[in-house]
């Protein structure tokens, strides 16, 4: 199979070689020195990037760096301020992701753009370009058999999207480019919710079939484990700008971490010190809750944590660690079960919270745990701003005695607000996080219920947060971290519990225990 | 005569009243619920409604063909529905406040330009005598069957099979499940949504004019009793699924029609309860098919109410 045979893919010519088994290399892909300003900032400065015919080509950089508005640029949902983009040798001009589809550019987003409550077979075939307007489901049922007996995988057409694990949509995802004929396929973080097998099969099979010359790949990631294992090249991006790129048999994994936060290394974490888990906390003892379908969710969880140590919870998300969460923090009713707080039943009553120092930091606080148009002052008062010292005659609000409380916070947290009036909305996430924290860190903890609490969020505020987490732990307060981070689980927890298909399935201690063990019980295979 | 049938009166005059009175139910459900299946939620199809029966009837007046009217309440609707698609697609703008806003505008409307109408007569719309057999005149005034309502029993496997088996049809779902979804596949959102807006304004156009051009067949201004707002609720009740519309809406026409019935036999006491059945019957089902904690799953996901 001869390299770079570089043709402008029809979309209908793409279409129809697939199916007829025909595959020719794909082309080239440059983009060159593109740059792309909203207003006055400027997300991506002059950035280059060569994705050669048949490799897999790591994107890498922290949050914000600036790779999503490049391959947004490529795609053409955004249009840049400067720079080309060639296919095969010659520029072209994309000006909405038709258009790439045109040149056989697809991409695979991050977040699923499957319709759940849609079949396998509606999904693709709605994502053609051209959809017959009348449609002889008999004949692309027929088709799409076909289709998926050339694939590495294949998916019933008949299934209902929304039954399917999340591994399998993010394959159909794929498949879904490779029906549409794409031959340039871009990965927007494709294993985030995965297991770690289930990422490995999946970029696996995507290494497999551009090394036999069938597909370009473009992966957007922040996991070295996935570029040292799965690509061939890696371009790195720090603020925008272009940081370094190469063969990624000739780098080292901290050359890599260089690239991407500069001279700086990422700060450690707290230290753990040695702490005497004995009193019991929080119990959960053989909880059941139903979903917002109604459908059980949580399927007797029972597990217990103890003061001074971090129970992590490490799950592929949706395996009921949302519902679990909310179960604690009274958002969603228990069908049965029970749980209790230092040996006393716990409702999540706002005066049980309180008198039991249950404090909780929810995944997206700006939208669980927020009001966003209330200010950084409000905000931060709402565990005790209806209780002395801040109020007056038991009704009133004292307003000035909450800002002064929050200007303390602020300055402790290090939160960065023009002042505590400003709306919490206008905050960056990480400062978000730290008004959240610094809320949620005052006054007497005996119980944090923490979930994904670094998500989206940069080196720095990371390590700040965990920091935080730590501290709380070795304060003697007893920690429970729903993530689905395998990394944030290892790096913070004493004790590791396993949550599959709404049960916990595995415990072991943090120390001893072991990734590929931990992986096959998230996939729920014991 | 009418002691010929005796108490099996009852079940004939609700079977009757169910094929005249589901008519509208029929038309203006069928229309939600394609605007639905798009994500968004109509509820000015009450002023569609009203406004259609109004046009109807004056252009059957002024042309002398009642099919005329049926053509201009569903073009009116049409436009009704382009109104709420435009308004709704602003930033920051509620369907659902827009609905109500529209709902009120639509019947204040057609009472200021339907006054000249309360008194001529205009030409109604033909039934097909199917009870040409019995010598009944009970069985054959039940038996008289309106075209439209055989057009509204055929429409409805049309549109279940248009969402299924229509490149439209899928594309409707697809906003109405995934906004997100149908944007990265290059499909303007809003765009649908309008176009889906403005058919079911057309079809609840076209209920309208069953109203003043068949049953009762006039027009004044206390001609709806709110089946456009109700028609919404059948909606939900046949969980989105036009079929199931369809069944609702006969169910509905039935209720409405058994206080008339059981009057007829002589069952005088609790006229108006009886009258009030499709309402209590909208509350009952209403209790019966939500749930304070679950969502139902044939629910589009982008519908506001969802949201």
């Amino acid at each position: 199979m001869s390299a770079a045979a570089a043709q402008p893919a029809g979309i209908e010519r793409g279409f129809g070689r697939r199916l007829a088994a025909m595959p020719s290399a794909p082309p080239l892909l440059i983009a060159e020195r593109v740059s792309k300003r909203f207003g006055a900032l400027t997300v991506l400065d002059s950035v280059s990037l060569r994705l050669e015919p048949g490799s897999v080509h790591a994107l890498l950089g922290e949050n914000g760096a600036g790779k999503s508005t490049l391959v947004k640029c490529i795609m053409g949902f955004y249009h840049a301020d400067g720079g080309r983009v060639l296919v095969g040798s010659a520029a072209v001009s994309i000006k909405n992701p038709k258009d790439a589809q045109v040149h056989g550019i697809g991409m695979v987003y991050q977040h699923f753009t499957l319709v759940e409550n849609m079949t396998v077979a509606e999904n693709l075939v709605l994502s053609r370009a051209q959809v017959p307007a009348f449609i002889d489901w008999k004949k692309e049922h027929a088709m799409l058999d076909s289709f998926m007996a050339r694939m590495p995988f294949s998916i019933s057409p008949t299934r209902l999207v929304r039954q399917l694990a999340a591994g399998e949509k993010q394959k159909l995802e794929i498949l879904k480019q490779l029906y549409l004929g794409s031959q340039i396929v871009i990965l927007d973080e494709p294993t985030s919710v995965l297991t770690p097998d289930e990422a490995d099969s999946v970029l696996g099979m995507v290494r497999d079939m551009a090394h036999r010359g069938e597909l370009s790949v473009l992966m957007i990631t922040h996991k070295f484990r996935e570029v040292t294992r799965f690509c061939d090249e890696v371009t790195v991006l720090r603020k925008g700008r272009f940081a370094g790129s190469g063969k990624v048999s000739a780098l080292t994994t901290a050359q890599m971490a260089e690239m991407m936060v500069g001279a700086e290394p990422p700060s450690a974490s707290a230290a753990r010190e040695a702490t005497t888990a004995t009193a019991v906390v929080l119990s959960v003892a053989r909880l059941e809750a139903d979903d917002d379908l109604g459908l059980p969710v949580l399927d007797g969880v029972s597990f217990e944590v103890r003061a001074g140590e971090i129970v992590g919870i490490a799950g592929v998300s949706g395996n009921g660690q949302d519902q679990l969460v909310e179960v604690l923090a009274g958002q969603r009713r228990l069908r049965s079960g029970s749980v209790a707080v230092a040996g006393e039943p716990y409702g999540a009553t706002r005066r049980e919270i309180r008198e039991q120092g249950v404090r909780l930091l929810p995944e997206a606080p700006l939208r669980n745990a927020c009001v966003p148009n209330m200010s950084v002052a409000e905000n931060i008062g709402f565990r005790n701003f209806d209780v002395s010292p801040f109020t007056l005659w038991r009704w009133l609000v004292r307003h000035g005695s909450l800002r002064r409380h929050a200007d303390v916070a602020i300055d402790e947290f290090r939160i960065k607000t023009p002042s505590a009036d400003e709306r919490i909305g206008n905050l960056s996430g990480g400062n978000v996080q730290r008004a959240v924290l610094a809320r949620e860190l005052t006054g007497q903890v005996r119980l944090l219920i923490v979930a994904n609490p670094c998500f989206g969020l940069d080196f720095a505020a990371v390590a700040e947060i965990r920091t935080r987490i730590m501290g709380a732990r070795n304060a003697g307060a007893a920690v429970l971290l729903v993530s689905a981070d395998l990394d944030e689980v290892f790096a913070l927890a004493d004790r590791i519990l396993v949550m599959s298909e709404g049960a916990i399935v595995h415990e072991a201690p943090a120390a001893r225990a072991d990734l590929q063990e931990i992986g096959r019980h998230m996939a729920g295979r014991g | 005569m009418s002691d010929v049938l005796g108490a099996w009166g009852v079940p004939l005059a609700v079977c009757a009243g169910a094929i005249r009175v589901s008519t509208p139910f029929i038309f203006v459900s069928l229309g939600e619920c394609i605007t639905e299946r798009s994500g968004r939620v109509n509820l000015g199809l009450e002023g569609t409604l009203v406004m259609g029966a109004m046009v109807g009837y004056g252009t059957s007046y002024l042309s002398g063909s009642p099919w005329l009217g049926v053509l201009g309440a569903g073009l009116v609707g049409v436009l009704l529905g382009a109104v709420h698609g435009f308004l709704c697609g602003r930033p920051r703008v509620n369907d659902v406040a827009v609905g109500i806003g529209l709902m009120l505008f639509g019947s204040g409307l057609a009472f200021f330009l339907g006054k000249p109408l309360i008194q001529p007569t205009a030409p109604r719309l033909p039934a097909i005598p199917f009870g040409f057999w019995s010598h009944t005149s009970q069985v054959e005034d039940a038996l008289r069957v309106n075209v439209l309502f055989i057009l509204g029993v055929l429409l409805a496997p049309a549109v279940s099979f248009a969402l299924r088996r229509t490149r439209w049809g899928l594309i409707v779902r697809t906003v109405g499940e995934s906004a997100e979804a149908a944007r990265a596949m290059g499909y303007d959102v809003n765009r649908v949504r309008t176009l889906a807006t403005m058919a079911g304004g057309f079809l609840a156009g076209v209920g309208g004019s069953f109203l003043s051009l068949f049953y009762p067949g006039s027009w004044n201004e206390g001609l709806s009793s709110g089946q456009g707002l109700m028609a919404v609720a059948l909606v939900i009740f046949a969980r989105w699924s036009p079929v199931r519309c369809l069944y609702a809406s006969l169910l509905f026409g039935g209720a409405s029609a058994l206080g008339p019935a059981l009057q007829a036999v002589g069952v005088s006491k609790g006229y108006y309860l009886f009258n009030a059945a499709p309402y209590a019957l909208t509350l009952l089902i209403m209790i019966l098919s939500s749930s304070a904690t679950r969502v139902s799953a044939d629910q589009p996901a982008e519908l506001t109410v969802a949201r």
